[in-house]
């Protein structure tokens, strides 16, 4: 059985592609299931950085792909995890040093040996964007609720409809108290804007910042804030009915509780 | 107490503005992705003006304006005739009309500076069509 093959991809820059990779990848290895991460951002590479595995790079995606070692050898076990590995990309290499042909052919045979091959795209729209679409087959586009980042992700939401392959969104960094003032655009807002089925909401929190410091990702820690949010996409991406918590604008009754509150 | 109103009855926040500004913008965006939708679009709506008015087809023009809250299609269409070609209103695919044919009165030398060109389109001489922005 072949494995679901999914690129996590934003277009802008910095919104979280990296840690969704991450922490996502953790979240399926922790429920059991068999995942192959591959960083496809050459010359900028960091998933292994956010994973904590950045001591243990050996060969890397341009080498596989140019034949000087086997897949296998340049896969990194994460030990944290039963059936956890990475990919690192080459960090001194162009984004142009390996062909679509190529980046499809090594998710393919990383296909061969797991359930999941999650790949973290580059941000961008050009070389390094195009490899990691053509070597998926579904994709998930990461958003923070601001006008950039959506503008951005409604561009790479039309380069990747436009090959046929479905796409689900991540709201990234979400500040429900700036949505109930009005002050931030909703979960609602982003899927009325962009159109796409909702794959999960993360909120904004400084956990993360702590968690992607000692390069562990939010599963491992039982008391981590995120580590329920990160399970609930999990259990979407396998197809279960997870209800989605609900950040309403603000109404009537929404204000006039936070002005007596504040009053 | 004040203060206590101004909370209650406050306007929207900026997330109104973010969300109105993003549907316009990604309409542009998505505009200027298709553009042979754009060429597909106006021949169709040569077509139907051409079952009522003989058109100018070789000098119609087609832009796109941002006007307060929504996206403007501004379309001029010289009018060559107001007589429908084969006196039921429906037109086959007619070659340029002779500039001979056409009455004086709509047809303006092409390449008019554009300060005549919007006279014009005040006069409702062309037609104008006000996208909604929920495109």
């Amino acid at each position: 059985m072949s494995a679901r093959k999914i690129v996590v991809t934003s277009g802008k820059g910095g919104v979280g592609k990296t840690t969704t990779t991450a922490n996502l990848g953790a979240t399926l290895a922790k429920r059991g299931k068999r995942v192959i991460l591959i960083d496809a951002d050459i010359g900028l590479r960091n998933l292994d950085l956010v994973l904590g595995l950045e001591k243990r790079i050996v060969f890397d995606l341009v080498e596989v792909a140019e034949g000087r070692c086997q897949l296998r050898q340049a896969l990194i076990k994460d030990k944290r995890f039963d059936a956890l590995s990475v990919l690192p990309a080459a960090q001194t290499r162009e984004k142009d040093a390996i062909t679509p042909e190529q980046f499809s052919a090594i998710v393919d045979q990383a296909a061969d040996a797991a359930d999941y091959v999650i790949i973290d795209s580059p941000a961008g729209i050009e070389t390094g964007f195009r490899n990691a679409v053509a070597g998926a087959a579904e994709a998930i586009v990461v958003t923070t609720p601001e006008v950039s980042a959506i503008r951005d992700a409604d561009r790479v939401v039309g380069k990747i409809a436009a090959v046929g392959k479905p796409i689900r969104l991540i709201v990234n960094r979400l500040r429900p108290e700036m949505v109930r003032t009005g002050d931030m655009l909703s979960v609602e807002d982003v899927c009325d804007v962009l159109s796409i089925e909702l794959l999960g909401v993360v909120p904004d929190d400084e956990e993360v910042i702590d968690t992607t410091n000692r390069g562990e990702p939010v599963v491992l820690n039982e008391s981590n804030r995120l580590r329920a949010i990160y399970e609930k996409i999990a259990r979407r991406l396998e197809g279960e009915l997870v209800p989605f918590t609900t950040f309403d604008n603000q109404s009537f009754f929404g204000r006039l509780i936070d002005a007596l509150k504040a009053g | 107490m004040i203060e206590f109103l101004k909370r209650l009855f406050q306007k929207q926040g900026s997330s109104a503005t973010a969300k109105e500004r993003l549907r316009l913008v990604l309409m542009t965006d998505h505009l200027e992705l298709a553009p042979e939708m754009i060429d597909s679009m106006k021949r169709d709506l040569v077509e139907l003006i051409s079952r009522y008015v003989e058109v100018d087809r070789e000098r119609i023009d087609v832009t796109f304006e941002r006007q307060d809250r929504t996206l403007a299609m501004l379309a001029n269409i010289p009018i060559l005739s107001v007589n429908r070609p084969n006196g039921n209103g429906a037109v086959t695919e007619a070659p340029n009309p002779a500039p001979a044919a056409a009455p004086a009165a709509e047809s303006r030398p092409a390449g008019a500076p554009p300060v005549r060109k919007r006279k014009r389109r005040k006069k409702a001489r062309s037609v104008r069509a006000n996208l909604p922005s929920t495109a």
